[in-house]
């Protein structure tokens, strides 16, 4: 499909602003302009609107296709949240209102939603408090981890090492690493979680915390949760919980309860505000009690005349980790979203997202390779190994899915189970959708062992396998005309 | 309601196929006295009922007023085809572009907005978002730390306070060493910036145009920088680009920015666009997502996402950043507005900007008492001194329906009858003729 940029032409116009009702101002000098006009696209409307809808049905989503990427909680997002979310009196606000003088009077819905569900997230997590403002998942690891170095700098703890699974998400490592922290793997064990033993084997002084996806990624629940807390405490360390699987314990468990300190949330996994092809997200982070003191500034306070206002003076804050109060219009989705269900309705959400879970890992174990074979909770890790041993990898499992019309499962991670392929299929399908994906699984794995070369020839179309090797080889990532 | 498809029967017969009488069979890894009670959360409420709600909430809040209100962000129009196209379910409903073949339609758009982010700043290549203006700005810190191995950063005085303020905070627990330099009417001081450039900086931190909404050609800036080795950073305002010289024109080295204002709502702070655009030579050092093209078997043009060896996914803790979900839907927001404005267009808003506040300067200016802050050029922002406190005025502007501007005095204190006034192309000419009668009113 051609570039919207191949679909210019000298002259045509999209949109056009009204023209000046001032004077004609005396141009800026010379020296301040740009040379040459920005080569945008001239094109019409009709060509905009024609060139990005059939983008559009170029992708799989979930509102098109059954989309079980591990980790990720491709759950239906409500389409009322779109409609709340652009409602003027929240889009057209501007953020700096509330910092103008009694301009807090002028933001008082936005700022009780922002307090409300800092309060919802505090009670379904069971932490203290909320700040808001972490941007997306990662953000909210990285502002946790802001907050344990706060936490261990007003101790006076000399602490260099935070603990992380190696089933953890990429992220964790990431984030730790960015704020100025030495990453130690824990490893799995045979139970598919880090037990205390391993625990208590890297455990010393130098150990600021520990950073834990509960139920892992594996989709396990870790039996041992509180011990290892408990082990982490003994030596003033801090119990970060990785929140991308909080999906699969809602209404049934709280990381408060577990043993953790700190709590990040993914509101575009959990809380059902779409996911936008890679965001917006938003990434909130709870603490307890003894953490409330080093939240980002500023917090949102309930005062005793039942108004709202944005408290700036917090002596021990790590400061401001995002331009304003968060992912406004993210926040607002999720806020709308966990009033929709109430408390009944996420205990639903993880009934049966683990039901449908189990039920899905049920109809496979037999077809492929179980490393963990326990029940699961949210989401469930198979292997293709036994595929591999005809040539058929977990990355051809995953585009014979797609020819099958299927969102194919996250692939290759967890890093270590090999050829693996992680399947979520989260609480809102139906058991027909499980039964048309499971037997698709089944007829891949037949074709695996009778026809391994027609998977490897996956997909079929229309767009047939990639090569991301030449990608990465021939870095093309902006368009030039040829001759240029 | 849990939007759950699944009937009883269907989770009846489910639960037969796994031997269970009860999905609490399943639950049972969680140790008994780990498990929660009842919580206080409320019961759930019809689709109705919610929306009353958040629309009593909405209406508690003054967006009525007319903004001159800008600091960064501005009230700009956006055509209706953007968010029509943004609602679709197929753009909307998808997660990171993993699987290429599946998501062809965002990944293109993903390289046609890279394209376009290269050519409104004039640098060679771009990522595919991160979060906004601000935290661009720290990657792109970041970024010189890693491409120099120095510790020194020069933060000129111009960028913005609400971004200077979240360099401290990500910073605090390495070490970095920030040098900021003053500005002077509004303007980078050339004699300070050469002082503090060393052999152990590693960038230089700019913004255009800067806070007090003032422009400036930093080509020889860039030039002092590259003398000692250091790179230089802009942070800038893409309707801006329609008029103003291009960090690539100035020879930057790094250029990022906040990309609310191409098409996306003031939305109390976000979700808002971060952009990042630098030298193809550093593109490996560039944190974000990044698409390229490709071919698939039958050798037609396709896109992946390329580099993916630089990102926590595979690198873990040595990854350029740990940035995963970017802020994908908002950079397709800014590609489709950039679309449709075209050439023609973006050239045209940003002339509008230019004049109306030109225009509205002058309106201010000749208010008694009122005194514009000149000497140096500005685009469509500028500092007016009024005779009484900033803060107080805008108090008293607000009755009268307008959000007056921002006052200075909150983070340059020596400047508390100083007012930053922003005007875009949605104000009109009457409108800023009231604005100003108002002004003129209250003082």
């Amino acid at each position: 499909m051609k570039l919207i940029f191949e679909k210019s032409q000298p002259g045509r116009r999209g949109f056009v602003f009204d023209p000046s009702d001032v004077p004609a101002q005396a141009e800026l000098p010379d020296e301040y302009l740009r040379d040459e006009d920005a080569e945008l696209p001239e094109v019409s409307e009709l060509d905009v609107v024609r060139h990005f809808t059939r983008l559009s049905q170029r992708n799989f989503s979930v509102d098109t296709n059954f989309y079980p990427l591990g980790s990720c909680t491709m759950k239906y997002n409500p389409k009322f949240l779109e409609d709340v979310a652009r409602l003027e009196g929240f889009a057209g606000l501007h953020p700096l209102l509330p910092q103008l003088r009694l301009g807090g009077m002028l933001t008082q819905g936005a700022l009780q939603l922002l307090h409300h569900a800092g309060r919802l997230l505090g009670e379904i997590t069971g932490m203290a408090a909320f700040t808001m403002q972490p941007l997306a998942g990662a953000h909210g690891e990285l502002t946790g981890t802001m907050l344990i170095a706060a936490y261990h700098r007003h101790r006076g703890n000399r602490k260099t090492k935070l603990i992380i699974p190696d089933s953890g998400h990429g992220t964790n490592p990431a984030s730790a690493a960015i704020a100025g922290y030495d990453v130690v793997a824990a490893p799995t064990n045979e139970r598919g979680v880090v037990g205390t033993d391993a625990v208590r084997e890297l455990l010393d002084d130098d150990v600021a915390g520990m950073m834990l996806t509960c139920p892992n990624t594996l989709g396990l629940f870790n039996a041992q949760v509180k011990e290892i807390a408990d082990l982490v405490h003994s030596v003033d360390g801090l119990m970060y919980y990785d929140g991308a699987n909080l999906n699969a314990i809602l209404g049934r468990a709280r990381p408060g309860d577990l043993g953790f300190d700190l709590v990040h949330l993914n509101l575009h996994k959990t809380f059902g505000t779409p996911h936008g092809g890679g965001g917006p997200g938003a990434g909130p982070v709870g603490v307890v009690e003894r953490l409330v003191p080093f939240l980002p500034s500023s917090v949102v306070t309930k005062r005793s005349d039942g108004t709202y206002a944005l408290n700036y003076d917090i002596p021990q804050t790590i400061g401001y980790v995002a331009p304003f109060y968060g992912n406004f219009a993210v926040i607002l989705r999720a806020y709308a979203y966990i009033l929709r269900l109430g408390r009944e309705g996420l205990r639903e959400v993880a009934d049966n997202a683990v039901l449908n879970a189990n039920y899905l890992l049920g109809r496979l174990r037999e077809h492929y390779r179980v490393p963990y074979d326990r029940t699961c909770m949210h989401e469930f890790v198979i292997s293709a190994s036994r595929q591999k041993e005809n040539g058929v990898s977990a990355l051809d499992v995953a585009k014979a899915l797609i020819d099958r019309g299927f969102h194919p499962p996250t692939v290759y991670f967890p890093l270590i189970v090999d050829e693996s392929l992680m399947v979520e299929p989260t609480e809102c399908e139906s058991k027909e959708t499980l039964d048309a994906f499971a037997d698709a699984m089944i007829e891949i794995a037949r074709l695996a062992e009778e026809n391994p070369e027609s998977l490897q020839q996956a997909p079929h179309g229309p767009v047939t396998r990639l090569d991301e090797v030449a990608a990465a080889r021939k870095l093309d990532v902006c368009y030039q005309p040829d001759g240029e | 309601m849990a939007y759950v498809s699944n009937t009883d029967e269907e989770r009846r017969q489910m639960l037969d196929a796994l031997g269970m009488e009860s999905v609490d069979e399943l639950f049972e890894d969680i140790p008994e006295d780990l498990r929660c009670g009842e919580t206080d959360v409320p019961e759930g409420r019809s689709e109705d009922a919610v929306h009353r709600h958040l629309h009593w909430l909405s209406e508690k809040n003054a967006a009525h007023l007319t903004l001159f209100l800008g600091g960064g962000f501005y009230d700009h129009y956006t055509p209706a085809a953007v968010d029509a196209l943004l609602r679709r379910g197929e753009f909307c409903t998808p997660y990171t572009p993993y699987q290429a073949e599946v998501s062809q339609g965002t990944l293109q758009a993903i390289y046609e907005y890279q394209t376009a982010i290269c050519r409104l700043t004039g640098m060679e290549v771009s990522n595919a978002s991160l979060y906004d203006g601000g935290t661009a700005l720290y990657e792109a810190m970041m970024m010189a730390l890693r491409i120099t191995g120095r510790n020194k950063i020069i933060m000129d005085s111009g960028v913005s306070p609400i971004y200077r303020n979240m360099l401290q905070c990500y910073t605090s627990n390495l070490k970095v060493d920030f040098v900021e330099v003053p500005v002077r009417h509004g303007q980078t001081r050339r004699d300070l910036v050469a002082e503090s450039l060393d052999d152990e900086t590693a960038a230089i931190i700019l913004q255009n145009p800067n806070f007090f909404g003032v422009i400036d050609n930093h080509s020889d800036v860039a030039r002092m920088a590259h003398e000692v080795g250091a790179l230089a950073v802009m942070s800038c305002y893409p309707v801006s680009l329609g008029l103003l010289k291009t960090p690539g024109g100035m020879d930057m080295d790094i250029a990022t920015g906040e990309g609310q204002s191409l098409g996306l709502p003031l939305s109390f702070g976000g979700p808002y666009l971060g952009f990042m655009a630098t030298r193809r030579e550093f593109i490996r050092k560039m944190p974000g997502r990044i698409a390229g093209a490709t071919v698939d078997r039958e050798g037609n043009r396709r896109y992946v996402l390329t580099l993916q060896t630089r990102e926590q996914h595979i690198r873990r803790e040595s990854a350029t950043s740990n940035i995963c979900t970017n802020e994908a839907l908002c950079a397709l927001g800014a590609l489709i507005y950039l679309s449709l404005l075209g050439r023609e267009g973006l050239k045209q808003v940003a002339g509008l900007c230019a004049d109306k506040a030109e225009y509205a300067r002058q309106r201010l200016e000749a208010i008694p008492g009122v005194e514009v802050m000149r000497g140096a050029p500005t685009f469509n922002e500028f500092c007016v001194g009024l005779p009484i406190d900033a803060g107080e005025a805008v108090g008293r502007m607000i009755e009268q329906g307008f959000a007056a501007g921002f006052p200075l005095g909150r983070y340059y204190p020596e400047m508390s009858r100083y007012l930053l006034v922003a005007v875009t192309e949605k104000r009109t000419k009457a409108e800023i003729g009231r604005f100003a009668d108002a002004l003129e009113g209250v003082l």
